[in-house]
C-alpha cells in the first residue's frame, strides 16, 4: 500500500496532495513554499517507494497527469496542478 | 536522507560548471539549487548506474533511458524555447546573469521515453562517402569516422548519444 507522509500546516482549507521525486528541484521548492506558507499537505516520493508501489505510485500520477511529470498536486482529490506554480501554491495559502 | 556525501556534490558540480562554460553552456547561478540538482544526478547514478535527470521519473534500465540521461537530449531545445532546461541546471545566458529567472516548464520527452514511440532519424543518402557521419542527438555535433566518438567533444554526451546522420 502506498503510504503519503503527512506535513502540518495551519492552513488546511484544500487536502493537498503531492506526487513528487526526492531528487527534483521544482519539487522541492513546492514542499518548501507549503512550509514557508504553512499550508498542511501530503506527499508521496514515488522515486523512494520500494518494489511493486513505485509502479502503483506511477500508475496514481498517470490518472491525474498522462505526462506523468513532477510535481503532480491533486487537490481535494479533483483537481491537479502541474509543476511548480508559485501562484497556484499560494492560493492556498489566501482564505 | 541523502547518502552522498556534500564534498563530492560540491567537486562534480564545480567541473560540471566548468565543462558548460567550455562549450558555450551556462548554469543555474542559484548555487544551493543547483548543488541539489548535481546531488540528485549523483543518487541516480548510484541507484540506477546513470546519471538520470534528477526532474523525471528513471525506469532503472539504461537502454530505455539514454535520453534523459544528463545533459538530457532535450536541454537544448528547451534552452532555446524556455531558456532553462527541464530541470533548470542549464539556463540560458540571461538566467544565468540573473537578468530572468527559470521556471517550471512542461516535459518534451515523450510518455514512457523515445522507446515507447520509436523515431527514425532521417539518414540523409549520400554516395561515396569515405566516412559515415554521426550526429550528437544532445548538442548536434557531426563527425565523419567509422565510429562515433567515445565522448562528444562539445558536451561530453556518450556514444550511445550518437545516430548516424549521412
Amino acid at each position: 500500500m502506498l503510504e503519503a507522509k503527512h506535513v502540518e500546516g495551519m492552513h488546511n482549507k484544500h487536502k493537498v496532495l503531492l506526487y513528487t521525486l526526492t531528487t527534483c528541484g521544482w519539487c522541492r521548492k513546492t514542499k518548501a513554499l507549503l512550509q514557508e506558507l504553512s499550508v498542511g499537505y501530503d506527499y508521496i516520493d514515488v522515486d523512494d517507494q520500494e518494489g511493486g508501489n513505485k509502479e502503483l505510485a506511477k500508475q496514481e500520477v498517470l490518472k491525474w497527469n498522462p505526462a506523468c511529470s513532477f510535481p503532480t498536486i491533486v487537490l481535494d482529490g479533483k483537481d491537479c496542478v502541474v509543476g511548480f506554480q508559485e501562484d497556484k501554491i499560494r492560493e492556498l495559502a489566501a482564505e | 536522507m541523502s547518502r552522498i556525501p556534500n564534498e563530492r556534490v560540491a567537486k562534480v558540480w564545480e567541473r560540471l560548471a566548468l565543462e558548460a562554460r567550455d562549450a558555450g553552456y551556462s548554469v543555474n547561478p542559484d548555487d544551493a539549487f543547483a548543488s541539489e540538482l548535481v546531488r540528485g544526478l549523483l543518487e541516480n547514478e548510484t541507484r540506477y548506474g546513470y546519471r538520470a535527470c534528477p526532474c523525471r521519473l528513471a525506469s532503472g534500465v539504461r537502454e530505455r533511458d539514454v535520453d534523459l540521461v544528463c545533459p538530457c537530449d532535450y536541454r537544448d531545445a528547451d534552452l532555446d524555447e524556455y531558456g532553462a532546461c527541464y530541470c533548470a541546471l542549464y539556463v540560458s545566458p540571461e538566467i544565468s546573469r540573473g537578468e530572468k529567472t527559470a521556471t517550471s516548464i512542461p516535459d518534451r520527452r515523450p510518455v514512457g521515453g523515445p522507446t515507447a514511440h520509436p523515431r527514425e532519424m532521417e539518414q540523409v543518402h549520400v554516395a561515396g562517402l569515405a566516412f559515415p557521419v554521426w550526429r550528437c542527438r544532445v548538442c548536434g555535433y557531426l563527425c565523419a569516422r567509422p565510429q562515433p566518438p567515445l565522448v562528444c567533444p562539445v558536451c561530453k554526451a556518450g556514444k550511445e548519444r550518437f545516430e548516424r546522420f549521412m
